[in-house]
């Protein structure tokens, strides 16, 4: 008498199938300590060795700003209100940069992780949130700056007024995350099999600031250029950056249709990869 | 009697695409894409051969694994055994979630916790406490479990000293020491090792072998063990299944199993068609034959013939030599023609004899290696071109059996009381 057989209950099964939308919350929480040591190895190993330290997070952003001001208000003559054009970029750069550290983080989970998925289970999810959430240290480590600089110039006498929808703006900080996260998670997925997207990119994102209002008001494009102006309208991330501009500094306007649209296409893009993320992390090891 | 079967592998199969993913690749996906939303059955499925890694072949995919059926009842230690390339790790990778298996499926009661090659996610600029955590927390322990169980994995490490030193400051030793002992602690129903045993120096395999013995009998751990020693494999399993071309060809004891993976081993193919020699070839050894081969015992008169043949002229042969080894890969003996200068003017090919007067070898299965040489240098080396068995004889003539554990080499011997009571 073989009583496993009368008796069904399995505690799971390897099976070829792929269930979609099989986001296992009960697993991931087991693991949930994973997820936070591979936070902690994010960011006290990113600037080991270095002179400088976590002085890094800040070189970045505050050169990159000086860079934009120079060439975009100075040069190019960019108005941006009454607000100090380095606060300006500095605004749009911090929030930007959050989105393009998920976004090629996430991207290259399983090429970057290939010998270690290819050796130990463990619910693939954890490394693209992992990389979210490192990544959210460091934009507040940057926000910081932000802030400094904020009082600098509030007490240089620049006319700067809080505006009351700054509250929400750890909302708009998690959609952005929500929508790097889903794009890595799919761009990382065609990475696995076709080496393509990952010349894709490196030069797509440069394209996509530009194009996300990170450096010039919304506004301003659509009327220099009515006939591109569409191009900006239809990329959610240039109403994020445009009304975390609005919070912040209270310059420009929010489009609460856009926003809506950008929460649409957030949950959208965030469960197609979400998919495609569980269907290849069944198979991913023999196509790497 | 009912079985308490822990993990059920049914109808396994793999099936792989071999060459380098291009744009042939893409066409293949759109096809396979194309049928599956007109819901019909994968194309790339029906083709596919036997995995031969010597022989090539006509398709682009191969089956890794074909059909694999077995059940593993709960505190069974079984030994996965066969040659490079039989499948054995991809049965694993199934077994531990790394890939998903092409067709069938796998039903299990309890955790399964791989340990396929040792320091997965170790990262180097993070000291070795750090990692103890890290990588427990990569093969599923909880941070409380590790914290619960530092001061034995430290302990049985052996590396206390450079605990709180970065990773890459270690030696490749000291690494796998530290990570087998993140392992060894872990507490799955079911754990999965490959091949961890081929590194560490003897000292720590035996403390290994030791804490996986502990895992399987003290504390009843279901244990899947991968390995080409088959010293360690047949100290640690209950039970071995053989693969062979992705298929099981044998599931047994684990004696059983030893011994039919090293029957298969080579002797498919008949010696003068082996293609793995060294040397350079100018005499070649075409046949080695032990006489009387079925009743080889410890102390009896074991003959090997060597026939030879010269390929190039002027060949000039001054040595014959043979060793056998034991099926842990150790060397025993080594016999050579010049250690007793017997043979002189040795001709262009024929046979030449060997003769072990006394057998000194215990019971067991050997394996022999030969050789020959001009003055030139080595001509032909070939490895394991014979396998024989020793069996018990009662070799002193007191109905004493010899037990293998005890030494590999019986040899004669004299006990006497020395008289003390003169001066």
């Amino acid at each position: 008498m073989n009583n496993s057989e009368n008796n069904p209950s399995w505690l799971f099964e390897i099976t070829p199938k792929n269930n979609f939308f099989s986001l296992n919350f009960k697993e991931i929480w087991q693991y949930r300590d994973l997820l936070f040591l591979f936070v902690k190895r994010d960011v006290i190993t990113v600037y080991k060795q270095t002179v400088l330290g976590p002085l890094w997070y800040l070189i970045q952003p505050l050169f990159t700003s000086v860079t934009f001001t120079i060439i975009f208000n100075n040069v190019a003559g960019i108005k941006t209100g009454g607000i100090p054009p380095f606060l300006f970029n500095l605004a749009g750069i911090t929030v930007w940069n959050y989105f393009t550290a998920c976004l090629t983080g996430t991207s290259d989970t399983f090429k970057a992780n290939a010998s270690i998925f290819g050796k130990v289970y463990f619910p693939r999810i954890i490394t693209p949130l992992s990389i979210v959430i490192s990544n959210l240290i460091k934009f507040g480590i940057q926000f910081l700056i932000f802030i400094a600089f904020y009082i600098y110039y509030y007490i240089a006498g620049y006319d700067l007024v809080l505006n009351g929808y700054l509250v929400f703006f750890p909302v708009l900080i998690a959609i952005m995350g929500i929508l790097g996260l889903g794009l890595g998670m799919l761009i990382s997925s065609m990475v696995t099999k076709y080496r393509d997207f990952s010349h894709l990119i490196g030069f797509g994102i440069q394209l996509l600031m530009y194009l996300s209002a990170v450096m010039y008001p919304m506004q301003l494009l659509k009327q220099k250029l009515p006939k591109l102006g569409w191009l900006v309208e239809y990329n959610p991330l240039a109403y994020i950056i445009e009304t975390s501009r609005y919070m912040l500094l209270n310059v420009g306007n929010v489009s609460v249709m856009g926003l809506i649209y950008t929460f649409i296409v957030t949950v959208i893009l965030f469960f197609i990869g979400l998919l495609i993320f569980n269907k290849t992390e069944k198979s991913f090891i023999d196509t790497v | 009697m009912s079985k308490d079967i822990i993990l059920k592998a049914e109808n396994i199969s793999k099936q792989y695409r071999l060459g380098q993913v291009g744009t042939g690749t893409l066409s293949h996906d759109i096809n396979r894409w194309w049928h599956q939303i007109r819901g019909k059955e994968n194309p790339y499925l029906k083709i596919g051969e036997i995995n031969d890694r010597s022989t090539k072949g006509s398709s682009d995919y191969v089956w890794a694994l074909q059909d694999i059926n077995f059940e593993v009842e709960r505190g069974e230690v079984l030994g996965i055994i066969g040659k490079n390339g039989a499948g054995k790790s991809t049965l694993l990778k199934i077994l531990s979630k790394v890939t998903a298996p092409t067709t069938g499926s796998i039903k299990s009661r309890g955790r399964i916790a791989s340990l396929l090659e040792v320091g997965t996610g170790f990262n180097g600029e993070m000291t070795g406490r750090e990692n103890i955590f890290l990588n427990g927390a990569i093969l599923g322990m909880t941070k409380k479990e590790i914290t619960s169980k530092l001061a034995e994995i430290i302990e049985f490490s052996g590396c206390e000293r450079y605990i709180d030193t970065p990773v890459k400051r270690y030696s490749s030793g000291m690494t796998v020491r530290l990570a087998f002992a993140v392992a060894a602690f872990l507490e799955p129903e079911i754990l999965v090792i490959d091949e961890v045993l081929a590194v560490g120096d003897a000292e720590f395999q035996k403390k290994a072998i030791g804490k996986m013995q502990d895992i399987s009998k003290g504390e009843g751990r279901t244990v899947l063990f991968v390995s080409h020693n088959m010293a360690a494999v047949k100290s640690l399993c209950t039970r071995g299944i053989v693969m062979e071309h992705g298929k099981v060809v044998f599931d047994g004891g684990i004696d059983q199993s030893i011994q039919r993976y090293l029957s298969t081993k080579n002797n498919n193919i008949g010696l003068i068609d082996r293609k793995d020699r060294l040397g350079t070839g100018n005499v070649k050894i075409i046949d080695v034959k032990i006489q009387d081969y079925e009743k080889i015992m410890t102390g009896s008169n074991m003959i090997i013939e060597l026939f030879y043949k010269t390929v190039v002229e002027n060949s000039r042969i001054n040595e014959f030599g043979l060793s056998i080894w034991d099926y842990k890969e150790n060397r025993i003996i080594s016999l050579s023609s010049t250690f007793k200068d017997q043979l002189n003017d040795i001709s262009e090919s024929g046979v030449i004899l060997c003769e072990i007067p006394n057998m000194p070898l215990v019971k067991g299965t050997y394996k022999l290696n030969c050789f020959v040489s001009s003055i030139f240098g080595l001509e032909d080396y070939i490895e394991n071109v014979q396998e024989f068995d020793v069996e018990d004889s009662d070799i002193f003539g007191t109905g004493k059996t010899i037990d293998p554990e005890w030494g590999m080499i019986i040899v004669e011997h004299n006990w006497s009381k020395k008289d003390v009571t003169k001066n």
